[in-house]
């Protein structure tokens, strides 16, 4: 099996299972209980969050634990909207964001709020100055993810960051899904005021994400109840898959930190090899873009159909981003990018994790080919 | 060329006459410890300052733990080289290129006299010759983003551009060992730091009495000591089995002088760690005047069962002012969780506030404590912890 859908969803580590299942087995106390077994749960909690906080050199009390990515986004941006709409109602966001980020955007258009969505350059960034221009003196928020999960473009967050020290009112919200342990980000020297992570991307399960709330930031809690999570999340803890992504989030930091160079050699190989395959083009930016996401359209061959060529080889792609492709519409990031619709339906992404290897690109590039004239020969 | 090494200077103990090499010393051997994750760095001391040698170790991190340690007035970057005009100028330029700003001056200083350069002569010499050779910086001799320090002294040129205020005070251990009563609330934490700060080396003592308060009461008040640790290094928490006391007490002394008479033991149990452990001093949270053990009757009454110092670093203090100090040395947020602790259990509906002596020596005459405080002594349990302390060893493995 040759896996090159980690933008999708990483493998977890042997270790971060290990963890999971030790602490769902020996430590499966409720946190609020009092005895001894809810202590030990807390004990863990509290370690989670120490770990994660000196991990992303935050402080503890600036990190929620929600049940993934979808969940803290929608806290970010809905929470900031609700708690702060009394200064103002616009909202700032990006024509590339995930649909975690675009779909609240949308709820909250629905209940009064008004949202700008700025455009991005042919290399798929945002610029700092269209930013500028759209900002207002009632934009409440502005969340622009930092690695889009399409084609990997990096936006300039710190520079967003200090243009957006001048609007103390507008909130600063990222969605680091795909940059974290990849790329690099400075909460800090960002600026950013909220951030978001999920676990199963950095090699963790699922249900477990990270909200970074800046010490200062209020938001508006979407689940009420038991007051769990500084009364932010209401919500019996998830130990067990909250101790395992503070574990992955260790060990993958310090795995891509180790791999950073050959990975970065990797995408180079990557993009080479894929130049030289007929009708194929490559939309990742070459500059500013992530090591792990390669992005490309086959000339008018369905992408849909590739993948499943390519999956019964045991290699596997994916088209546009997972949460998207389901709906079978191009990827919007392309289309933003102003890439053909023709074109932008004929895509592929392929997402690597430090764990894929240079022998597998001579593999994976047979198999495209084959493909690619299988298929031309088939829809001809 | 790049800042190789990190000068400290000593705050008010480079006025201890005689003592000073005894504090330097102290000092010494504080940061060494604080610094011990940096194997290649080296410590130089003089009489009037101290270089960390770098040595390829990472200043950004050393710095900020350098500012943990008491007896420092100020630290700064630092770039040595020889009393050769040209160097030094090669340095100076150095130094400012390394640090963000728009405007500078120069201040040099010649310390070694043998030196041909005045200092006048200097400050034009440097000034003139990183003028030329950058392009953003003007000069600004009032409030400049960047002050140029140049220091010829014998041993050579010092060449420093930034100064960052260290913790102040004086090194722990230079004045002698306190016991610490440390109950999980907000002020003792914030004592046990000023203690600190003044120079003493702080043991903790705990009074705990399950079940009546926790398993939770108890970790709460370990993590507040390992807090401490980031100032003090090593802190022995003496954890007081007190359920036996609190329950004779609470059976045998009338409601309102029950609370009384438990503070008086609790006293009376850290006088005997302190001889045990040889302390001269008792150091508490209390301030005056906040809740019924705190009018200056209760203290009276309270302190009349030692002749130890008992010090209050507090008394003087605002809630407000305690509660910011908290902030800053990151206990506040363990100290609110709400856990019983050994302070609000036994408190009895109305306490007196203006308790008598006499009142409280004749109830307690009628139960036999002395035994019951040499058990607590003889139960106590110690735990040595430091910066890397965890309580829960068998987690190691889940993280």
């Amino acid at each position: 099996m040759i896996y090159l859908d980690n933008s999708a969803t990483t493998k977890p580590f042997p270790e971060v299972m290990d963890s999971f299942v030790a602490v769902a087995t020996n430590y499966f106390g409720n946190p609020s209980s009092l005895h001894e077994l809810g202590r030990k749960a807390e004990r863990l909690l509290m370690q989670a969050r120490e770990q994660v906080a000196t991990l992303l050199s935050v402080k503890p009390n600036e990190i929620i634990f929600t049940s993934g990515g979808t969940e803290a986004n929608n806290l970010a941006i809905k929470g900031v909207a609700f708690q702060y709409q009394k200064r103002g109602k616009h909202i700032i966001t990006t024509a590339i964001e995930h649909p975690s980020v675009i779909e609240p955007c949308r709820q909250l258009e629905e209940l009064g709020f008004e949202v700008t969505y700025l455009p991005v350059n042919a290399h798929g960034l945002v610029e700092v100055e269209t930013l500028k221009q759209a900002l207002r003196d009632d934009t409440i928020l502005v969340s622009i993810m930092h690695v889009n999960n399409e084609v990997g473009a990096i936006q300039p967050i710190e520079q967003i960051g200090k243009l957006l020290q001048r609007y103390p009112k507008a909130m600063f919200h990222v969605d680091h899904v795909q940059g974290v342990t990849k790329v690099p980000l400075d909460m800090k020297n960002a600026h950013v005021d909220l951030c978001t992570m999920s676990a199963h991307k950095f090699h963790s399960l699922r249900g477990a994400g990270i909200l970074y709330v800046r010490n200062g930031v209020r938001l508006s809690p979407l689940l009420a109840g038991g007051g769990q999570e500084w009364q932010i999340r209401s919500g019996t803890e998830n130990v067990a898959a909250i101790v395992a992504m503070a574990k992955a989030l260790r060990l993958s930091m310090e795995a891509y930190e180790r791999h950073s160079e050959r990975l970065w050699e990797l995408k180079e190989r990557w993009f080479e090899a894929l130049r030289n395959i007929d009708g194929i083009e490559i939309h990742t930016p070459v500059k500013y873009s992530a090591p792990h996401i390669i992005h490309f359209s086959l000339d008018g061959l369905k992408s849909e159909v590739f993948v499943h060529e390519l999956a019964k080889q045991q290699i596997f792609v994916s088209t546009t981003s997972a949460c998207s492709s389901k709906k079978r519409a191009p990827s919007k990031t392309l289309l933003a990018m102003g890439v053909e619709p023709k074109r932008a339906e004929s895509s592929i992404r392929i997402s690597l994790s430090w764990e894929n290897t240079l022998e597998e690109i001579p593999v994976v590039v047979r198999a495209m080919k084959e493909a690619i004239q299988k298929l031309q020969g088939v829809e001809r | 060329m790049r800042y190789d090494r990190i000068l400290i200077r000593y705050g008010e103990m480079s006025t201890k006459g005689k003592n000073r090499n005894r504090f330097v010393v102290r000092l010494k051997r504080n940061i060494q410890k604080k610094l011990k994750a940096f194997p290649n760095i080296k410590i130089e001391y003089m009489r009037d300052r101290m270089y960390i040698l770098l040595n390829g170790e990472p200043h950004e991190e050393i710095m900020e733990r350098l500012q943990t340690v008491f007896g420092i007035q100020s630290f700064s970057l630092a770039m040595k080289c020889e009393n050769d005009i040209e160097q030094i100028k090669t340095t100076a330029l150095a130094a400012v290129q390394q640090v963000d700003g728009k405007t500078f001056k120069v201040s040099a200083k010649r310390i070694d006299k043998q030196f041909p350069i005045g200092s006048n002569e200097l400050n034009h010499t440097l000034g003139s010759h990183i003028l030329r050779n950058t392009n953003h910086l003007t000069v600004n001799v009032h409030e400049p983003d960047i002050d140029v320090r140049v220091e010829v002294r014998k041993d050579g040129t010092y060449v420093t551009c930034h100064d960052i205020p260290g913790a102040g005070g004086l090194p722990v251990g230079t004045s002698g060992k306190a016991m610490l009563m440390l109950s999980g609330g907000i002020d003792s934490p914030v004592a046990g730091y000023l203690a600190m700060k003044r120079g003493l080396e702080i043991e903790a003592v705990h009074f705990f009495s399950p079940p009546f308060t926790s398993e939770r009461a108890k970790q709460k008040v370990v993590d507040l000591a390992k807090k401490l640790t980031r100032f003090g290094g090593k802190i022995r928490l003496h954890i007081v089995p007190f359920t036996d006391i609190q329950q004779t007490i609470h059976q045998q002394v009338p409601d309102g002088y029950s609370l009384i008479s438990s503070r008086r033991m609790m006293l009376k149990i850290t006088d005997m760690l302190r001889k045990k452990y040889n302390g001269l001093a008792i150091v508490t949270g209390e301030s005056l005047g906040q809740v019924a053990s705190q009018t200056l009757e209760s203290m009276f009454v309270i302190n009349d069962v030692t002749t130890t110092p008992v010090l209050r670093p507090l008394v003087s203090m605002d809630k407000t002012e305690i509660i910011a100090i908290a902030k800053k040395i990151d206990t506040l947020d363990i100290s609110i969780l709400p856990y019983e602790d050994c302070c609000t259990i036994f408190t009895p509906s109305a306490p007196k506030t203006r308790p008598k002596r006499e009142k409280v020596v004749h109830y307690e005459s009628f139960i036999d404590l002395e035994p019951l405080l040499q058990a607590a002594v003889a139960n106590t349990e110690t735990i040595i912890i430091d910066e890397e302390f965890t309580a829960e060893k068998e987690f190691e493995q889940l993280f």
